[in-house]
């Protein structure tokens, strides 16, 4: 495969010396077939070895690479150069704190993600003695496609609610919250839902779906916070209307 | 955090947007066809003042319009925050308010009619 | 003085242009913004009805002000807002809505489909019962 000569613009803060972010536009020839991150590791390689970035398992399952390229918040291991004409631009990601370069605090995130209480929560406590749970494939389905999230915070950087809204719980954290609601072997939803269904919870979603369209696995977080709300309603209704039912 | 009293306000909200998706469309074809000269027989005088006068029918609009404005308005507080007007207080306070007297003055309407 | 500069994260200000950054979030303030047509389409059908209430002279004149050239813009823009409104709300109902049969997950066409053929089955009913036609 041939080479290509691609102009990174990639965004620099150093908080030891810099009030302010400042772009540095960064030229190198790369293979083709290269992703966005290569072109990153050839320029910490060979020009600048200050360039500060996450990055691990280099094929999308890690979720550390998260960044904005050309505006829109990707993976750069997955963000193919071929994909990409002109000058690329390169920026942490977007609604969280720049620690240093492509680097952001994710101690936000973090926090949110503990809130939810994100493990399983029995029903009734269960000894080991006594066997494992036992799950049919229907079951697990329920609640299978919230599992594969990798906190890459990608949607975080999508949804305009976080953006104006630091509190809000987001959809990472709301999804997982959901994926543990959904699961049988859980009996742990009236815990969760008095942080997921509070003031900073999924009320503060408005349905605007970036995030499910950004997911790079397909959780689709949107789909899991309409249906929060929609459960939440349910029960707010059924209790206020109807407190005699026994929950 | 204590679970939110939302619901209040969202329940409403989503069951005025699934009534408007269905709805409004249609009733907007109805005025328009009346607008251009094609007044649909039920909008002639005699035949919706009859139509009207049924409890049930009235009944019906007053839950119409309400949920109608309520998801107009739930939508139009959450769009002024987004474009940065940040006194939500106020902007929910004035939205709701346009609701509920336009659902009020529709039902006072409605009563009129004997 | 290297003890004065504080090692703080920066944090990026919020501005309203977020809007613009990609077709995505224009799409969803379009569909936003249709809650103000729909609120004074439903306003006007308000004011209809004080004008029923009001009597036969009082209807005539609130007819005759339909027919005017800005009633009719107005119906043309709300009514594509409106229409708008409808196909967003509907296709977001397999994401509220998911219909599990044993392992399988209906199909979002379907349900969101289901929708769409309510919808035209009912407002054709309004329409022929109104004598529109």
């Amino acid at each position: 495969m041939g080479e290509r000569r691609v102009e990174l613009e990639v965004l620099r803060f150093n908080p030891e010396t810099d009030s302010e972010p400042r772009f540095q536009r960064f030229s190198v020839d790369c293979p083709e077939e290269w992703v966005v991150l290569d072109a990153l590791n050839h320029v910490k390689e060979t020009v600048d070895p200050t360039l500060s970035y996450r990055w691990s398992c280099h094929m999308a399952v890690c979720g550390s690479c998260g960044m904005m390229i050309d505006g829109e918040p990707k993976l750069a291991c997955k963000s193919f150069l071929r994909d990409y004409a002109g000058v690329i631009r390169v920026e942490p990601l977007r609604h969280f704190p720049i620690q240093r370069d492509l680097v952001t605090v994710a101690d936000d995130f973090v926090a949110k993600l503990a809130r939810v209480k994100p493990y399983l929560i029995p029903k009734e406590p269960k000894a080991v003695e006594a066997g494992e749970y036992l799950q049919t494939p229907a079951q697990l389905k329920r609640y299978k496609q919230f599992t594969l999230c990798i906190n890459c915070m990608l949607c975080y950087a999508s949804c305009p609610e976080y953006g104006l809204i630091p509190d809000y719980i987001g959809p990472a954290a709301l999804a997982l919250a959901h994926r543990y609601n959904q699961d049988s072997r859980d009996g742990g939803r009236t815990e969760r839902q008095e942080e997921i269904a509070s003031k900073a919870g999924v009320w503060e979603c408005s349905f605007v779906g970036a995030c499910s369209e950004v997911c790079p696995e397909h959780v689709d977080p949107a789909a899991a916070i309409q249906q929060v709300k929609i459960q939440s309603t349910l029960d707010w209704y059924k209790e206020h209307l109807m407190p005699w039912l026994k929950k | 955090m204590a679970r939110s009293n939302k619901p209040i306000v969202w329940g409403p909200f989503a069951a005025g947007g699934t009534i408007t998706a269905f709805v409004t469309p249609v009733l907007i074809l109805l005025t328009l066809l009346a607008a251009l000269g094609a007044t649909p027989e039920l909008l002639a005088y005699d035949r919706l003042l009859a139509f009207m006068r049924h409890g049930l029918v009235k009944a019906a609009a007053v839950a119409v319009v309400f949920l109608s404005l309520w998801s107009a308005a739930h939508r139009l507080r959450i769009t002024c925050y987004d474009l940065g007007l940040r006194a939500d207080t106020v902007v929910a306070t004035v939205v709701y308010a346009v609701a509920l007297i336009g659902t009020l003055a529709a039902t006072v309407f409605l009563l009129r009619l004997q | 003085m290297a003890e004065e500069m504080s090692h703080k994260p920066y944090v990026r200000p919020i501005s309203s242009e977020w809007i613009f950054r990609h077709p995505r979030y224009l799409r969803y303030m379009t569909r936003e913004f249709s809650c103000l047509f729909i609120g004074a389409y439903t306003l006007l059908l308000v004011a209809g009805l004080q004008s029923l209430s009001d009597g036969r002279a009082a209807y005539a004149s609130f007819l005759e002000m339909l027919g005017s050239p800005a009633s009719i813009a107005f119906h043309v823009l709300a009514l594509a807002f409106a229409v708008y409104h409808s196909i967003t709300w509907f296709n977001l109902t397999p994401k509220a809505m998911p219909l599990q049969f044993g392992e399988n997950f209906a199909p979002d066409a379907v349900i969101s489909g289901a929708h769409f053929a309510i919808w035209g089955a009912l407002s054709l009913a309004v329409l022929v019962l109104a004598g529109a036609f």
